[in-house]
């Protein structure tokens, strides 16, 4: 099996020896056995650790006040975590491009739909 | 296997033998016209719907969160530190998830079970802490009822605790096959589909601990 594939995967420096292809390019079928190692998978949760900790740490004003920069640099952080987990703890980098649009096309939608609802009721007035 | 029959464990192609695929991977398979497993792509499916419910709660929440008809607002009562040990909690359940499928992948059965366990436990920590919050608020004076802001807090906390307490039935169950016998490398695409729904939970958390307890109600 190993001499039919790519190790595509292991460009993150963190894949067992046995992963074998993860097709990032297309929708072809990937190989589920394309998966991180399980030390790949603790450094990503002691970077989710590390995010976690940052964002309460805005909230203590008294340490540091944030000003105009708090509430985007919250969305940042909670997007890269939201990454973070996407990506690796649900696989969507070493799975088909069709998982990740089958749960963007919702999310994206979900979006649209409710910043144009908040908009509408002048949330962000 | 040659090369041309090269595919996912979860995925087949209609050239593939699936005995031997599921002897050389340890995945049950079956053919299908999109070559991908239709159970994960339902999964995957219904994910991306989940997040038209979660955001629609959340924007009620948005709008309805300054709305305490003069009485003390959730905002108010939040207690952050409490929160953050529990946001951490559900966090690190998501890297026990996956460590669960890994161990489950590798034909490591008893691995996969504390793993497991370990998850359910970390959701069960977090269901708690939920409980316990909640019971805070209403001591706080702040009840489902009491205000448009609290009926739009509770309700979208208290669906995001459901998902938290489905998934533990179902991580449970997950242990309770394994136990038996039931779960190894050929049907270890039950415990991704978990995992799954599981990373979702907590994805969501994300989201609903920024933007409701850390960003300041103006």
């Amino acid at each position: 099996m190993s001499d039919t594939t790519t190790p595509t995967a292991a460009n993150t420096g963190n894949v067992d020896e046995h992963a074998a292809t993860a097709s990032h390019e297309s929708d072809a079928p990937s190989e589920d056995h394309a998966h991180p190692s399980d030390w790949a998978y603790v450094k990503i949760a002691l970077a989710l650790a590390v995010i976690t900790a940052l964002e309460v740490f805005t909230y203590f004003e008294s340490v540091l006040d944030w000003g105009v920069a708090l509430v985007p640099s919250l969305i940042f952080m909670m997007i890269v975590k939201f990454y973070l987990v996407a990506t690796w703890f649900m696989h969507l980098r070493f799975d088909s491009k069709l998982f990740g649009r089958m749960f963007t096309t919702g999310l994206l939608l979900a979006v649209g739909v409710y910043v144009a609802t908040l908009t509408v009721f002048e949330f962000f007035a | 296997m040659s090369a041309e029959t090269a595919t996912a464990g979860s995925v087949t192609t209609s050239t593939v033998d699936a005995d031997n695929h599921g002897e050389d991977h340890g995945h049950a398979s079956h053919a299908t016209s999109t070559g991908l497993s239709n159970t994960k792509l339902a999964m995957w499916v219904f994910l991306g719907s989940e997040c038209l419910l979660f955001g629609g709660l959340i924007s009620t929440y948005l709008l309805y969160s300054t709305r305490g008809n003069g009485r003390t607002l959730p905002a108010d009562v939040f207690d952050i530190p409490f929160t953050s040990v529990s946001s951490f909690v559900l966090l690190m359940s998501s890297l026990t998830m996956v460590l669960a499928l890994s161990a489950v992948n590798r034909g490591e059965a008893e691995a996969g079970r504390a793993w497991l366990l370990a998850t359910a436990l970390l959701g069960a920590v977090f269901l708690g802490g939920q409980v316990y919050e909640f019971t805070a608020f209403v001591r706080e004076g702040v009840g489902f009822t009491t205000s448009p802001a609290s009926s739009a807090f509770f309700t979208l906390t208290g669906f995001h605790g459901v998902h938290v307490a489905i998934g533990i039935v179902m991580l449970m169950s997950l242990f309770i096959r394994s136990v038996n016998g039931n779960l190894n490398q050929r049907n270890s695409e039950t415990v991704e589909i978990v995992g799954l729904y599981w990373h979702f939970v907590d994805i969501v958390w994300i989201f609903i601990f920024t933007v409701i307890y850390l960003i300041p109600v103006n």
